[in-house]
C-alpha cells in the first residue's frame, strides 16, 4: 500500500534516496538542494539506511567520491545544483565517460553571477553535453518517481550512464505537495540488487579505470557513449512502463496534454509545465484550445517522439528557462528546430526565454504566449522569433 | 597491432586484461636512446629498479641492454647509474645508420 504524505521536493528526494538505500552517498549542501542532504543525513544518523555517507569538502570531491564508489562496484548517489554542479564539472564528464551509473538529484538554480539562489535551468542545461541522462520533473511526485526510475535506467546493461533528475529550485524543492510514497519493499524489488559490470574491487577480475586514451581510441569510446544514449531511449520507455505497473502513474519520454485537441503547442520542461496545464484548462472553458508537449527526457533527446507529436501542428512556442548566449535561441528551441528540419510540412516554431533567476512565470504570462500563437496562426507572421517573457524593457 | 572498432573494445576506456601495456609499443616516442657501456656497467641493477617502463633486460642477474620497443627515452636510467655507464644518444643518429 502506498502512503500519502505532504512533502517538499527536497524531502521527497531524500525519501526516495532512503528507499533506494544507496551504498554510498557523497554530497555537499547548497541552496536549494540542502534539505535533500540534510534529510538523507537524518536517515543515515537514525540507522534507516545502510549507506556510507561521505561528508566531503566540496562538490568536486562529492562527484569524485561517487566515481570512486561506483567504479569500486557499489550504488552511489549525490545531489547538487547551480554552482555546486559547476564545481563538479570536471568529474561530471568523467562519471559519464567511465560509464558509471550514478544518480544525482539536481535542484535547478541559476548559475552565478550575479549571485542568485532561485530557479532556472542554466545549471543542468550547461551540462547537456556531459554524457548524463537528464530527466526533468514537473512536481514533487515526479521528483520521487524519476529518482526511483533513474536507478534502473542508469544501471541497465545497454545504457550504463549516470542520470540527473532535475527539479526546479524552490518552486519544487521547497513547495509542499501531496505525494504518494510506495512501500519500501516495492521500491527495493523494483530497482533490484546492483550488479556492477566491472567492479574495481573484484580481485579475481582486475580492471583498470581511467588509463590514458589518446587519438587512437578516445574517439571510439565517445562513439560508444553516443550509442549508450541511443539505447537509453527504449530503456527509459521500458522502465516507465514497469514503473506504471507498481505505481499506477504513467511515464513516457515526453508528456502530451490536450495535444490532440489543438494545432497550437507549447513545449516546456519542469514546473512551468504545470502552470501551462492550468492555463490550458482555463482557456479551454473559454473555447480556446492549446496543447502542451512536456519534455521529461532532454538527454537523450527523444526526437522521433517529438517529431511525431508535432505532426500536423501549425505553431509551436518553445519555453526555455535558460539562455544560450550567442546562440539562436535556448537549448530546447534549438533541439526542436533541428528535429523538424527534415519535415516537408513543419510548424512555425518560436522561442520564449523565461524565468531566469527565479523570475515568476504565471498563468498570465502563458496566456500572452497563447495570444501570440493565435496571432501567428491567423496571420502566419512572426514578430519575434526569440522573445523574453517577463523581462522589463 | 590492428586497431579495433568501437564495438570491439571495452566501454569507458576500461582495461580488462591486466598487463596488456606490453602490447602497446611506445619505442617510437623516443628522441634519445639509452646505450650502455658494458665496460663500466657492474649490473648493480639500479636502472632496472628505476625504469618506469620495465625496459631493462636482465638475465641471470646481469644487465643485458634495453627493450627498445617500449623504452620512451626518459633517461632516468642514465641519471641513476652510479658508474655513468649509460649514455643518451640522439635517436636520429641511429636512424641514419639503420637507413
Amino acid at each position: 500500500m502506498a502512503t500519502i504524505e505532504a512533502m517538499t521536493g527536497d524531502e521527497v528526494a531524500a525519501e526516495a534516496m532512503r528507499q533506494i538505500n544507496p551504498d554510498v552517498v557523497a554530497a555537499y549542501p547548497i541552496t536549494p538542494q540542502t534539505e535533500v542532504v540534510q534529510n538523507f543525513s537524518q536517515s543515515v544518523a537514525n540507522g534507516r539506511v545502510k549507506t556510507e555517507m561521505i561528508r566531503v569538502e566540496s562538490e568536486h570531491s562529492a562527484m569524485s567520491a561517487c566515481v570512486g564508489a561506483s567504479a569500486a562496484g557499489v550504488r552511489a548517489m549525490t545531489a547538487t545544483c547551480a554552482n555546486g554542479l559547476a564545481l563538479m564539472w570536471e568529474i561530471v564528464y568523467i562519471a559519464a565517460s567511465y560509464r558509471l551509473p550514478i544518480v544525482m538529484a539536481v535542484a535547478n538554480r541559476a548559475l552565478s553571477g550575479p549571485i542568485n539562489i532561485h530557479c532556472d535551468h542554466s545549471d543542468s542545461m550547461g551540462a547537456r553535453d556531459s554524457g548524463w541522462i537528464q530527466l526533468y520533473s514537473e512536481n514533487c511526485q515526479e521528483v520521487y518517481d524519476n529518482l526511483i526510475q533513474a536507478v534502473k535506467i542508469a544501471e541497465d546493461k545497454s545504457v550504463l550512464l549516470p542520470v540527473m533528475v532535475c527539479f526546479d529550485g524552490f518552486i519544487i524543492s521547497h513547495a509542499t505537495e501531496r505525494v504518494e510514497i510506495l512501500d519500501d519493499e516495492k521500491v527495493k524489488n523494483f530497482i533490484g540488487e546492483f550488479k556492477p559490470q566491472y567492479p574495481l574491487l573484484d580481485l579475481n577480475n582486475p580492471v583498470t579505470y581511467g588509463p590514458l586514451d589518446l587519438f587512437d581510441y578516445y574517439f571510439e569510446h565517445k562513439r560508444q557513449q553516443v550509442e549508450a544514449m541511443e539505447n537509453a531511449i527504449s530503456v527509459i520507455e521500458k522502465v516507465g512502463k514497469e514503473y506504471e505497473k507498481i505505481s499506477g502513474r504513467k511515464y513516457e519520454l515526453v508528456e502530451k496534454y490536450n495535444l490532440e485537441a489543438s494545432d497550437m503547442v507549447i513545449i516546456a520542461a519542469g514546473s512551468t509545465a504545470g502552470t501551462i496545464k492550468a492555463t490550458i484548462d482555463e482557456l479551454k472553458e473559454k473555447g480556446i484550445n492549446v496543447g502542451l508537449l512536456k519534455i521529461r527526457t532532454f538527454r537523450p533527446f527523444p526526437h522521433v517522439q517529438i517529431r511525431d507529436a508535432l505532426k500536423d501542428k501549425l505553431c509551436v512556442a518553445v519555453m526555455d528557462r535558460s539562455a544560450s548566449f550567442g546562440a539562436r535561441g535556448g537549448p530546447i528551441f534549438l533541439e526542436i528546430r533541428s528535429t523538424l528540419y527534415e519535415e516537408k510540412k513543419k510548424p512555425v516554431v518560436v522561442n520564449y526565454i523565461y524565468g531566469l533567476g527565479g523570475r515568476e512565470t504565471t498563468v498570465e504570462h502563458i496566456k500572452k504566449v497563447v495570444d501570440n500563437l493565435s496571432k501567428i496562426k491567423k496571420t502566419g507572421k512572426v514578430d519575434r522569433l526569440i522573445d523574453y517573457l517577463g523581462v522589463r524593457e | 597491432m590492428k586497431e579495433k572498432g568501437w564495438k570491439e573494445i571495452p566501454i569507458g576506456g576500461l582495461i580488462l586484461e591486466p598487463g596488456n601495456a606490453e602490447k602497446y609499443l611506445t619505442g617510437s616516442w623516443r628522441t634519445f636512446r639509452p646505450v650502455v657501456n658494458k665496460e663500466k656497467c657492474t649490473s648493480c641493477l639500479l636502472c632496472w629498479i628505476y625504469c618506469p617502463d620495465d625496459s631493462i633486460i636482465v638475465e641471470d642477474e646481469q644487465m643485458k641492454g634495453f627493450r627498445y620497443e617500449h623504452c620512451k627515452g626518459c633517461g632516468i636510467c642514465k641519471n641513476v647509474c652510479p658508474f655513468k655507464a649509460i649514455e643518451m644518444v640522439e635517436e636520429s643518429k641511429y636512424q641514419q645508420i639503420e637507413k
